[in-house]
């Protein structure tokens, strides 16, 4: 039970901050030296973790590529966007369908400010300051609800998001809740830290997180498939990142599961 | 670096940088969007290389295009060198080609870097703006509701300083919330406190409750009472330790005076102004509630000799001003002796003497009385006399009920009344059993059963070793129209010397048993056994083996869970008829115990030849533990020589009228069986047995803590 939001979050920018993080994985400078030293001391444990968030990040770009150029989806809910510096939704989509929506949604204050400065000029993209864990709150915000009125179908993007929900909070529990609201023809695209990728791995890095505010929680495979229930998941399944229908056979490479991620879509029937 | 074919180099050259590219953070581009940058940039390089006059700006323009497209990575630097390295230059500008190169990448990453710095730390800004926005709004919209609401409100810290108030509860203390600035919780104390308002603020604050309530009185700045429902919560901190105390007052004083002159209205006689027959018997019955082992009360029963004369001749107001004079006489004779006066109505007053020390107390009362009384009270011209007539009762609260008190004082003043006026006469148990059944209940008793005045309480029976519920004894109760409840001391004397005592001792063993099989078959084992008493008249009848076979059967009780309870009179010696019967209802499952032992003269040569297999100890001797003018210890000597004497004969023992825990303790230590009486529970209504079976299946009951 949180309490009512009477009183915002912090920003605390001591404290190192997934989404700032992740944008030092991936050579950006949105960060601060509190997120350097934490990224700085994961890689020097896990050298492979900035190829594993490239990885992810393309694994975005091919989801929404093909959802807007195969299932013709023009709107789009990305749920803990973070700094959506490199290839964001609305761009890889828009070079298929120009008149895409995006509502982009994170937690963190600071990334919310940051995107909406960022996409202060770009028409029909909306950035607002909610939580995947207050499901019914965050699908009565005004943007979510214009998102889905019509009835059109509606992507819902969880990019590395679950894996900051711990147990306690009930993640398929949170995805159901969305699926209800989903009109049909809605597609999930989830991707999510897994357990058995690296099992050397999964204990410290969880470790390194559990400081910070969004504690990290590795799944199994069969868990991050769990998420999808009521979705019909397009080929080739819940697979390791870059096994997730590669540009070109060559680019998936001889460990695929040294990427440890998981990743899946799902569509609405 | 040597000459070589431009378009075959330049092919060559391509593939390799787009392969490049492609290695590190191009894998997170689409292959399109690479190969378009991969061209771009090549075809850039490629014209540094091989164009005349050499350009290496067109160098550092490709270093630039590969940061504005992500390729942030140092390791991109060092791979792009070495492909340009690779290549066949035209001449030696080799060198000065990498280095524009690299100097366009690196300023293109350095300025990317301080713009990327700039963005976030703007949004970082941005948002602790809105954040502190968001703040002062919330704590704006948290003082004004502090500020003006209506309910006061308080804050303090758990060392009891008042920290902060509000307006409103600034006003309720007649003053303004700046007033309140160190003033601490324990200044606020009022000598009209609800007990335990105190202990409830020590458990909160040492954080071992949430929150309390309570309507307090407080004195006001102006030295005014002011009634306040106050309601105060302790506010934890992350870890849980007590931090702060948040106390809500409101204002109740009209409402509460409203009900402290309705509560006297409806407490209080209106001519007398004395407490009326509803106050004395809230009272008389608080007094029966929860009273200590060994308490005893006295009432005093008045009643003017001779009112009616006044009122006839001299008229009613006359009567309400000398029933207001003998009012004033009798509340301003024993009121200060600590005794309750109150009027029941017409000409009848009544004095409640609590924790009395014994008889000479209660008849010093009534003296106090009769000499208030002594002198002719004036009224206008009139002189007039007034006698009175007084009964007095005195007794231990536990051997009685506050209806059969009163009843018995009423009684007992008809019997001073008798015997002549202006005199005081002593409660006698012989005399007043006497008229009780002269009264009503030889008469009224034949139709009583027929019509349902009779029912049946419950007391239970406790076994000391664990503290459960181990038996149960029925107690016939007759609620009589005229007289209320009466007891089985009351009425069955009466039943015996009748002979009604046959259909009403039936009567009860049908509705018990009944009672019983009805409790094994909801709780099964855990349903206590049945305790019955058996009359002299009843035990002699010869019918009375194959009623007790009659309803069993049609009970569908156990046998076995049957205690028939007769008293030490009922058989006189070894060839008695009795003797028999109780036999045959042994063989039959049933088992016997002695009730009151030792009460009567005990033949102990026939105890051993009784088919019993329990004794019970008669209340008495445990009460007379407590009775001042006997010896405490010699009373405790005769009890465990009962307990021995009954464990020789092999008989459990039970002992009744146990009013204290410590009592109880004792009875265990000395190996007493089980134990009945007040502390263990009165007797009860059956639903009320039901509940204590059902409660007693909870762990943390404590059944033998209950009164």
């Amino acid at each position: 039970m949180r309490r009512p939001n009477w009183v915002p979050a912090g920003t605390d920018l001591d404290k190192p901050n997934a989404a700032r993080v992740y944008d030092y994985y991936l050579g950006g400078s949105h960060n601060f030296e509190a997120d350097r030293q934490m990224a700085r001391k994961a890689m020097e444990l896990w050298p492979d973790l900035p190829r594993i968030m490239r990885a992810n990040r393309a694994f975005l770009r091919r989801s929404v590529h093909l959802l807007a150029e195969e299932k013709g989806i023009t709107r789009f809910l990305d749920i803990g966007s973070g700094i959506p510096t490199f290839g964001p939704v609305h761009e890889v989509a828009r070079a298929v369908q120009p008149d895409t929506r995006v509502v982009y949604v994170d937690r963190d204050p600071v990334a919310v400010a940051h995107s909406r400065l960022i996409l202060a000029d770009v028409p029909d993209c909306a950035v607002i300051e909610a939580d995947l864990r207050d499901v019914d709150d965050l699908l009565s915000r005004p943007e979510v609800v214009e998102l889905l009125e019509p009835g059109e179908p509606v992507a819902v993007m969880l990019v590395a998001v679950l894996h900051f929900v711990t147990d306690a909070d009930e993640p398929e529990k949170l995805v159901a809740r969305l699926r209800e609201a989903l009109p049909p023809g809605s597609a999930l695209v989830v991707s999510h830290a897994g357990l058995e990728g690296r099992p050397d791995q999964a204990g410290s890095h969880q470790d390194l997180y559990k400081r910070t505010p969004t504690p990290l929680t590795m799944r199994s495979k069969d868990r991050v498939r769990g998420f999808f229930e009521g979705f019909e998941l397009l080929e080739p399944g819940v697979v390791y990142l870059p096994e997730w229908r590669p540009d070109e056979p060559g680019t998936v490479g001889p460990h695929p599961e040294r990427m440890t991620g998981l990743a899946g879509v799902g569509l609405l029937p | 670096m040597s000459e070589a074919d431009p378009a075959e180099t330049g092919g060559e050259f391509h593939a390799a940088w787009t392969a490049m590219l492609r290695a590190g953070h191009g894998s997170a581009v689409h292959p399109s969007v690479l190969g378009r940058l991969a061209a771009e940039s090549g075809d850039l390089l490629y014209r540094a290389a091989q164009d005349q006059p050499f350009q290496p700006r067109l160098a550092g323009q490709a270093g630039a295009l590969l940061v504005d497209n992500h390729f942030t990575d140092p390791a991109v630097l060092a791979d792009a060198l070495e492909v340009l390295q690779a290549q066949p230059l035209p001449d030696d500008r080799g060198p000065a080609l990498c280095g524009a190169f690299a100097a366009g990448w690196a300023a293109a990453l350095r300025e990317r870097t301080l713009r990327e710095q700039e963005t976030i730390r703007l949004a970082a800004d941005t948002a602790r703006q809105e954040v502190e926005k968001a703040l002062r709004a919330s704590e704006a919209r948290f003082r004004a509701l502090f500020e003006s609401a209506a309910i006061g409100i308080g804050l303090g810290d758990t060392d009891g300083n008042i920290l902060a108030v509000n307006r409103a509860l600034g006003e309720i203390f007649g003053g303004g919330p700046e007033d309140m600035t160190g003033v601490r919780v324990n200044d606020l104390v009022h000598p009209e406190d609800t007990p335990g308002v105190w202990e409830a603020y020590e458990e909160l604050i040492g954080g071992k409750r949430e929150y309390f309530q309570f309507d307090k009185p407080y004195y006001r700045r102006d030295g005014e009472v002011v009634w306040t429902h106050l309601t105060v919560s302790l506010i934890r901190d992350d870890d849980g330790t007590p931090l702060y105390q948040v106390a809500m007052l409101e204002d109740i004083t009209d409402r509460y005076r409203l009900q402290e002159r309705l509560r006297h209205q409806a407490t209080h006689d209106p001519l007398t102004g004395l407490p009326n027959r509803a106050a004395f018997f809230e009272r008389l019955e608080k007094l029966f509630e929860e009273p200590e082992p060994g308490a005893r009360f006295g009432l005093c029963y008045v009643d003017l000799d001779g009112f009616k004369v006044v009122n006839d001749s001299l008229g009613h107001d006359m009567g309400d001003q000398l029933l207001t004079a003998v009012a004033g006489r009798l509340d301003a004779a024993l009121s200060p002796l600590g005794h309750l006066v109150a009027r029941l109505g017409g000409d009848e007053f009544v004095v409640l003497l609590e924790n009395c020390r014994g008889e000479q107390e209660a008849v010093a009362a009534a003296k106090t009385v009769l000499a208030a009384l002594a002198k002719p009270v004036l009224i206008g011209d009139h002189k007039l006399a007034v006698g009175a007539s007084v009964g007095v009762l005195e007794r231990r609260i536990a051997t009685t009920t506050p209806g059969a008190a009163v009843r018995a004082a009423d009684l007992t003043l008809y019997r001073a009344k008798e015997a002549g006026r202006g005199r005081w006469t002593l409660f006698d148990p012989k005399e007043n059993a006497r008229a009780v059944s002269r009264y009503a209940v030889s008469v009224r008793m034949p139709a009583a059963l027929d019509r349902g005045e009779f029912f049946i309480d419950y007391q239970p029976m406790v076994d000391l070793a664990d503290g459960s519920m181990a038996g149960v004894e029925a107690l016939v109760r007759w609620r009589h129209p005229q007289l209320g409840v009466l007891g089985p001391d009351e009425f069955v004397g009466v039943a015996e010397e009748t002979g009604l005592i046959m259909p009403l001792g039936r009567w009860v063993l049908e509705q018990a048993c009944g009672q019983a099989a009805d409790w094994v078959a909801r709780f099964g084992d855990r349903a206590p056994k049945l305790s019955v008493n058996l009359a002299v008249r009843q035990a002699r009848n010869a019918g009375l083996v194959s009623d007790i076979d009659r309803i069993l059967r049609s009970t569908g009780l156990d046998p076995a869970r049957l205690q028939l309870e007769i008293t030490e009179s009922t058989v006189v010696g070894p060839e008695d008829e009795a003797l028999k019967a109780l036999h045959a209802l042994v063989d039959m499952g049933v088992s016997l115990a002695v009730d009151d032992f030792g009460t009567g003269w005990s033949n102990l040569a026939y105890l051993r030849d009784l088919p019993v297999s329990a004794l019970k100890i008669a209340g008495s001797f445990v009460g007379d533990l407590h009775d001042p003018a006997k010896d405490t210890h010699l009373g405790w000597r005769i009890v465990s020589g009962l307990v021995s004497l009954a464990h020789t004969l092999g008989l459990t023992v039970t002992a009744e009228g146990v009013e204290s825990r410590a009592d109880a303790e004792r009875l265990r230590l000395m190996g007493c069986d089980w134990a009945q009486g007040w502390h263990f529970g009165r007797p009860v209504r059956p639903g009320e047995i039901a509940r204590r079976i059902a409660e007693a299946n909870l762990p943390e009951s404590d059944f033998a803590g209950e009164r």
